[in-house]
């Protein structure tokens, strides 16, 4: 079966999580902070509405905090983690061959539900990263990862609630 | 001793450069793991693939054992590395967002920026819903959300204090939860795997 072929050429699931796990712990033992991915398109968005309208920024209790005393946004660490991500994935696409302009969607659905779906999504995230203090690498996998109470909270509420959820937007998926 | 920038023994102008390649590393296994679908990370909602929970959990069970390890040999100091507090509501109202916005777009933030690197134009219509998201938040911070950010707040505690239990012992029980989710995913998977998803 093509399918099979297809699904073989990924990494093995276990060997891909200890690399990750190897990444976790690195970011531990150098600055005793865990990985992230949302909180950069938070600094993106600090800083386009900083330069926008900076008064605004200064009087609003979310951006203040990451623009105090003259404090560059994007300069967080988080960004430069995201641009490694994307760097790596890139090499990672590169040597299995999988680089490839395309819209993912089940052939159930049409591309233009894909992205409108995804950007409604991408909407719950944004608030719910922002709520809950990081996302699923965030919060719940770097939280775990220190044996904090808050990341194994994270993690039920993130995985739960998808599940919870999952046969309402089955028709997306299979 | 680590954590070395923390210490002092590394000086934080390296930041960005151990930021990077940290980054590295974190990216390449994501994408070689399959993150960098959205079907394929879906799969574990529906029972026709199972990257999502064998990789996280691996990622989690090395990096917490390691840390134990780290520490028990002198290699880092244990109180220096950050615990993320708990504020109790805001956690499970946001997971909550954030499992709802998966299940809908599979993506999280972080496979999002994988699936981006390889040309998934779906990706970067999820990270900018997540842009819009977060400029909502915001933008209605101190109108609907902060009081529920602020709540209960229980600080850094960590989960075997939660439980009253000492680190070893949970970390013993955790494994062994690891080990006994990784073979229900096996009986899962064999049981749906009549689906056969083409993806």
């Amino acid at each position: 079966m093509n399918n099979t072929r297809e699904v073989k050429k990924y990494m093995n699931p276990y060997l891909a999580g200890f690399i990750l796990g190897l990444s976790l712990l690195a970011a531990l033992y150098f600055t005793g902070r865990g990985l992230g991915a949302s909180g950069a398109v938070k600094s993106t968005v600090t800083t386009v509405v900083n330069s926008i309208a900076p008064e605004h920024a200064q009087n609003s209790h979310f951006y203040s905090k990451y623009i105090e005393g003259g404090k560059n946004p994007m300069s967080a660490w988080l960004v430069f983690e995201i641009l490694g991500v994307i760097f790596g994935g890139l090499i990672s696409g590169a040597i299995s061959g999988r680089l490839k302009f395309k819209i993912e969607h089940s052939p159930k659905i049409s591309a233009k539900t894909r992205i409108i779906v995804a950007v409604i999504g991408g909407f719950f995230v944004g608030i719910g990263a922002s709520l809950g203090r990081g996302c699923a690498s965030g919060a719940a996998m770097s939280g775990m990862a220190v044996l904090s109470t808050a990341g194994f909270i994270s993690f039920i509420a993130i995985f739960g609630t998808a599940f919870l959820f999952a046969y309402f937007f089955r028709k997306l998926w299979i | 001793m680590g954590p070395l920038i923390t210490q002092g023994i590394i000086s934080p102008e390296w930041n960005p450069m151990i930021a990077f390649i940290v980054g590295l590393g974190f990216g390449f296994a994501l994408e070689q793991a399959g993150f960098s679908s959205s079907r394929k990370l879906i799969g574990i909602f529906y029972g026709y693939d199972m990257i999502v929970v064998r990789v996280f959990l691996t990622a989690v069970l090395t990096a917490s054992v390691g840390l134990l390890f780290f520490n028990y040999l002198g290699w880092i100091d244990y109180d220096l590395v950050f615990v993320n507090p708990t504020f109790l509501w805001s956690a499970i109202i946001g997971g909550a967002f954030v499992g709802l916005g998966i299940i809908m777009s599979g993506f999280c933030p972080g496979t999002s920026f994988s699936a981006l690197s390889i040309g998934k134009i779906d990706a970067l219509a999820f990270i900018i819903g997540i842009g819009i998201g977060v400029f909502f938040y915001a933008e209605t911070f101190e109108l609907l959300f902060e009081k529920l950010y602020y709540a209960q707040n229980l600080g850094g505690i960590r989960i075997y204090e939660t439980f009253g239990i000492s680190p070893g012992l949970f970390m013993f029980l955790f494994i062994l939860f690891g080990l006994g989710i990784f073979w229900f995913t096996i009986f899962i998977k064999k049981k749906y795997s009549n689906r056969n998803l083409k993806y």
